[in-house]
């Protein structure tokens, strides 16, 4: 089956990742570019809904990867079933979201089929014949084209976002589902995982906040965290941080915006001190306005900001406070 | 538990990064320090060899300047430190580097190989999982806790959107471990002392070539990425910003 694309779609306890559709947008266009076929997988126990899910979509066609010990989720028992399966079809590149669970497995996955596998890509460009994967470099500050090297099949992840997957295109007459029955002999598997779990409960839903006021490293101390809270106070807003804040337990864990933690999309997103890694902005890029305050003028978040204001924050906060407190008290 | 860390150097997080006449790498003219994760990983290591007893091996590759990373460890109370040493390392995709490591620790063994879950320059978040492959030892990412049980370990692993997960798996293993799963240690002045003493292994690139095969992946361009958004940029003195942003906040957002 050369000249294909394979997309395998992520379920997780059997439903659909929706960041699925986002990779399923981004392989169409692929596949309408090259003019390859477009076929995809899903990996599990039970899974004929996803997959009748999947052929509503436009693609030539859907595999359902069936085995009872690929549920729950094992990196051995995934990478058993889809070494084979991908070993017998031979596609020319296999598509998978960037997220945690393909990251656990996808690098063993093309290792094991002494391949390379191309991460968090945000987008491919198809040039001559040549079909290259762009991802951020460097937390950001870079862009890199990068090209497969020997022979297919070639493995790549799409990171959150970096297509639209609103914009998936249905099919006319719904695409084949075969079933598969894989085989994964006793003792692949060696991890045995429990059930998800959420450590406490959130107090704090920043998913609902209108406005919200971020910070991160460039807040440099904890007593410092008081002028970010006083100005999310007098804006009406939710105080919220990046990850290594968090992690200095400077301010609660579900304080936290970004990949480990919530996802956001306020009216307004005031990014204090955070530079833009990747691991945030995956968590707040969907706020209507982002405006920025960062010394460094370099910093991925002004890629991304409507509203960027290069200086120090502690110069810039204080004075903000009071005027915002002015036009409220008019 | 012999434990071995896997670290990396990388430019400092706010260190200005500049382009390659090239555009397919950074200058090299910056400051560096030790990925984030990675110190993690050292921390965590050092913790379970208290609790446990046993050894703490630390590994980087990559040119002379990156054995800094493997001093300061040593400092923090690794035991002792192996080097592949050379330029020849930095372009190496994810899976040559754990080709590299794989070959280094032949002779060795180990129990748990701890990696950080991915570094702030290449961000590939593949060198650790790899090398479980490569070694044929289970692994789990994304590690918050790790504890030592009867057959193996039980770590927790974090998920997505605020879950976690524990999982009990065997041993030799590799975990990629998170930022935050532990408080970092200083080195203490004894410390700094004694890692000059402390056994550092270098290893040539002429030495690991054997074990490495082409890269399966290359930079055709590395560049500053294009904007996608129109973004306005506001000057002046702290004073006239603040009054800028709040009739921005008030006649445009409308949020005051």
């Amino acid at each position: 089956m050369a000249d294909s694309i394979l997309v395998v779609v992520e379920q997780r306890e059997g439903k659909l990742n929706r960041v699925s559709w986002e990779t399923l947008t981004g392989a169409q266009a692929l596949a309408s570019e090259t003019g390859w076929t477009l076929e995809a997988a899903v990996a599990g126990s039970g899974i004929g809904d996803i997959a009748n899910e999947i052929a509503a979509n436009k693609v030539a066609k859907v595999y359902a990867l069936e085995s009872p010990k690929l549920e729950p989720y094992t990196p051995d028992g995934f990478v058993a079933a889809l070494k084979q399966f991908v070993e017998q079809k031979q596609p020319q590149l296999v598509l998978m979201p960037h997220t945690y669970q393909v990251r656990d497995f996808a690098p063993k996955l093309a290792a094991a089929l002494g391949r390379s596998l191309i991460s968090d890509s945000v987008g491919y460009k198809y040039e001559g014949g040549k079909l290259l994967f762009t991802r951020q470099m460097f937390q950001g500050k870079f862009a890199a084209d990068v090209s497969f090297v020997g022979e297919a099949p070639y493995f790549a992840t799409f990171q959150n976002g970096a297509f639209r997957g609103d914009q998936v295109q249905a099919g006319g007459a719904l695409a084949p589902v075969e079933t598969v029955n894989v085989e994964v002999a006793d003792g692949v598997i060696r991890n045995k995982p429990e059930a998800p779990f959420k450590e406490a409960k959130q107090a704090v839903d920043l998913t609902q906040a209108e406005i919200i006021v971020a910070v991160g490293r460039g807040i440099k101390e904890q007593k410092n965290i008081e002028i970010a809270k006083q100005l999310a106070e007098a804006l009406g807003g939710e105080i919220a941080a990046s990850r290594p804040i968090c992690d200095s337990g400077w301010l609660p864990m579900d304080r936290q915006v970004g990949s480990s933690g919530q996802t956001v999309a306020p009216k307004l997103y005031l990014a204090l001190g955070i530079s833009g890694a990747i691991q945030h902005v995956v968590g707040m890029k969907g706020a209507r306005t982002i405006i920025a305050v960062n010394k460094d003028a370099e910093a991925p978040i002004f890629e991304i900001a409507d509203v960027a204001v290069v200086g120090n924050l502690f110069d810039i906060v204080p004075p903000l406070i009071e005027e915002v407190k002015k036009a409220k008290s008019a | 538990m012999k434990i071995l860390v896997c670290m990396k150097q990388v430019p400092q997080k706010d260190a200005p990064l500049k382009l390659n006449e090239n555009g397919t790498w950074i200058r090299d003219d910056v400051s560096y320090e030790v990925n984030e994760p990675d110190a993690y990983a050292l921390e965590e290591a050092l913790r379970q060899r208290e609790k446990h007893g046993g050894e703490v091996v630390v590994i980087t590759s990559g040119p002379p300047r990156a054995q800094q990373v493997l001093r300061e460890a040593l400092a923090k109370g690794a035991d002792r430190a192996i080097h592949l040493e050379g330029d020849g390392f930095v372009t190496l995709d994810a899976f040559n580097t754990a080709k590299a490591f794989a070959a280094a620790i032949k002779e060795e063994s180990f129990d748990l190989i701890f990696t950080g879950l991915q570094s702030d320059d290449y961000g590939f978040a593949q060198t650790g999982v790899i090398l479980a492959e490569l070694l044929g030892w289970p692994h789990a990412t994304i590690i918050m806790q790790l504890e030592k049980s009867d057959s193996g370990i039980r770590v927790k692993r974090e998920l997505e959107a605020g879950f976690f997960q524990f999982v009990d798996m065997p041993l030799p293993a590799v975990l990629t471990i998170q930022s935050g799963i532990n408080k970092l240690r200083y080195a203490t002045l004894i410390g700094i002392k004694q890692a000059k003493n402390k056994p550092l292994k270098k290893v040539s690139f002429d030495e690991t070539k054997p074990a490495l095969g082409d890269n399966l992946q290359k930079i055709e361009k590395l560049y500053i990425p294009q904007k996608t958004k129109k973004t306005e940029v506001l000057e002046g003195p702290p004073g006239e910003i603040a009054k800028k942003l709040v009739e921005k906040l008030r006649n445009e957002l409308r949020v005051l």
